[in-house]
């Protein structure tokens, strides 16, 4: 354990900050380590390069995370990222369809008890709304699958009025061959029906071929 | 459906039985669930309802992706005896259609490739009408073959990826289907597993009637087929040993360990160099077909 407090940012919310692991700053939450990663004390290292919310906030991007934020997370995988996100925010319901890491996502669940993991299909909003409450902080969708705008809209009765949609958008989900800015332009024009997007920015290096969006309900 | 939350049939405490309110329920809008469960004396406040329903969300999560994980391997036994079945059946159809097509138009060859041509003619007569169908039906079945193939491949690192990693998708499929599922693959000894798929020769041998069988399906392995024959017999319980070990990661654990395959490649590089011969031209592929 380190006494040092975390070096001030205020572009970064309570809970979050910049920390030099030994190679160059990175993003940094606190809690119990996730598999292989830089600790110090109990800081984690959260790498952009693993992570399509770290990469968000790497190229300038601010999602909207908040202390205390309630959460829905699509596309939790193994819960590297929403173990991140859970650790900074308060409750977080992070839904995964594939069965396998949804096993890793439990484990990672057993250390945080105010991350509530779902075995779902983010295109049907209805077989997890008896389960996550209305009026969500932040929608986080990392899904990879066709139709990624289609996802969102249909999970946007999850988001309160003044919520925060951080969206990745994988090109190579919606359409392998198409040049990834025009899939690009196409979701974000099916966005619109019910987002108003206030920024993106591509992902690179980071991560290829994605496009990092964060909107809210309109 | 209904409105309401996963806890409203719930008694607080009953883990199993929140767990399946999570599992089964559904409702068409959210609400304000952890205010509704404190009004409704689910919980007394809401940091106890959060409680009760990380407990419940966890448990049915983890159930869940036991029962789901445990299915998938059944879709892909289905699935790899289903592309065998249509690949087999293609080529014993494209025999007939051959048959038949030689004897009304000008073509030659055989197989999928004949009925493929066939199959874009246009048809004059009633019974070139019913050998242009019949050559469609094996050009369908060979492409539904290649579909299932496609389904495999995708589906077999999902659900054994450390087997799939090392056998390649579709031995992988081959392996856990003759053993029936992945548990009973997991629990075979690696001398059965380096046998599977040659149970004929393997009976002939117990009988006192041949030689021990040297490899099963694994024949179709680069490594085993690459491998100079004089130490086949080797390389395949080398190969056995791992692909036994990477089915047990698969099914008690599921996590990726990369370093087995290292161990096997560092294992045959060994086995190949007591030789040092070339391999031959054709070595390659994970999916050639013993018996074929």
């Amino acid at each position: 354990m380190t006494d040092a407090p975390a070096p001030e940012d205020a572009t970064l919310p309570e809970g979050l900050a910049r920390r030099d692991f030994g190679d160059g700053e990175t993003l940094a939450t606190q809690g119990s380590p996730v598999g292989p990663e830089a600790t110090d004390g109990d800081w984690r290292a959260w790498d952009a390069s693993r992570s399509k919310l770290a990469a968000t906030y790497a190229v300038g991007l601010d999602p909207g995370l908040t202390a205390d934020a309630t959460v829905l997370y699509l596309g939790a995988a193994a819960g590297t990222t929403a173990s991140h996100v859970a650790d900074v925010a308060g409750a977080t319901y992070a839904v995964e369809f594939a069965p396998r890491p949804v096993r890793d996502l439990c484990r990672v669940a057993d250390d945080r008890d105010r991350l509530f993991p779902l075995l779902a299909d983010a295109r049907k909003p209805e077989s997890y709304a008896h389960v996550v409450e209305a009026d969500c902080d932040l929608l986080v969708q990392d899904v990879a699958t066709r139709g990624q705008a289609d996802v969102a809209l249909r999970n946007r009765r999850f988001l309160a009025d003044d919520g925060r949609l951080a969206l990745a958008i994988k090109a190579r989900s919606e359409d392998v061959t198409d040049d990834p800015s025009d899939v690009f332009d196409a979701v974000l024009a099916d966005l619109r029906e019910g987002y108003e997007v206030l920024e993106t920015a591509s992902l690179e290096p980071y991560h290829d071929d994605h496009l990092a969006v964060v909107a809210r309900p309109h | 459906m209904t409105d309401d939350g996963w806890f409203a049939n719930c008694e607080p405490g009953d883990v199993d039985g929140a767990a399946v309110a999570v599992r089964d329920g559904s409702a068409s809008e959210p609400a304000d669930w952890p205010a509704r469960a404190v009004d409704a004396g689910f919980a007394p406040d809401e940091d106890a309802y959060y409680d009760a329903l990380h407990e419940a969300t966890v448990a049915a999560a983890r159930a869940e992706a036991v029962e789901r994980e445990r299915a998938d391997d059944q879709q892909l036994v289905h699935a790899v005896r289903a592309m065998d079945d249509c690949a087999r059946t293609a080529n014993e159809l494209a025999e007939r259609a051959a048959e038949w097509a030689g004897a009304l138009f000008d073509v030659s060859g055989g197989g999928v490739d004949l009925a493929a041509r066939v199959a874009e003619r246009d048809a004059e007569t009633p019974a070139e009408e019913r050998a242009i169908s019949l050559a469609e039906r094996v050009v369908e079945l060979d492409a539904e073959a290649e579909d299932l193939r496609g389904f495999i491949e995708q589906q077999a690192p999902t659900v054994a990826p450390n087997l799939a990693s090392m056998a390649g998708p579709v031995l992988a499929a081959r392996l856990v289907s003759l053993a029936g599922s992945l548990e009973t693959l997991a629990k075979k000894p690696s001398g059965t597993v380096q046998v599977l798929g040659a149970e004929d020769a393997l009976f002939a041998h117990l009988r006192g009637r041949a030689s021990s069988p040297k490899h099963g399906i694994i024949y179709t392995h680069e490594y085993v087929r690459g491998t100079h024959p004089e130490h086949r017999g080797s390389a395949a319980r080398a190969l056995a040993g791992k692909l036994s070990i990477a089915a047990r990661i698969d099914h008690y654990s599921g996590e990726p360990k990369p370093e087995i395959e290292a161990e096997l490649d560092d294992r045959i590089a060994t086995i190949r160099a007591r030789t040092g011969d070339e391999l031959p031209d054709d070595a390659g592929g994970d999916d050639g077909g013993a018996g074929e």
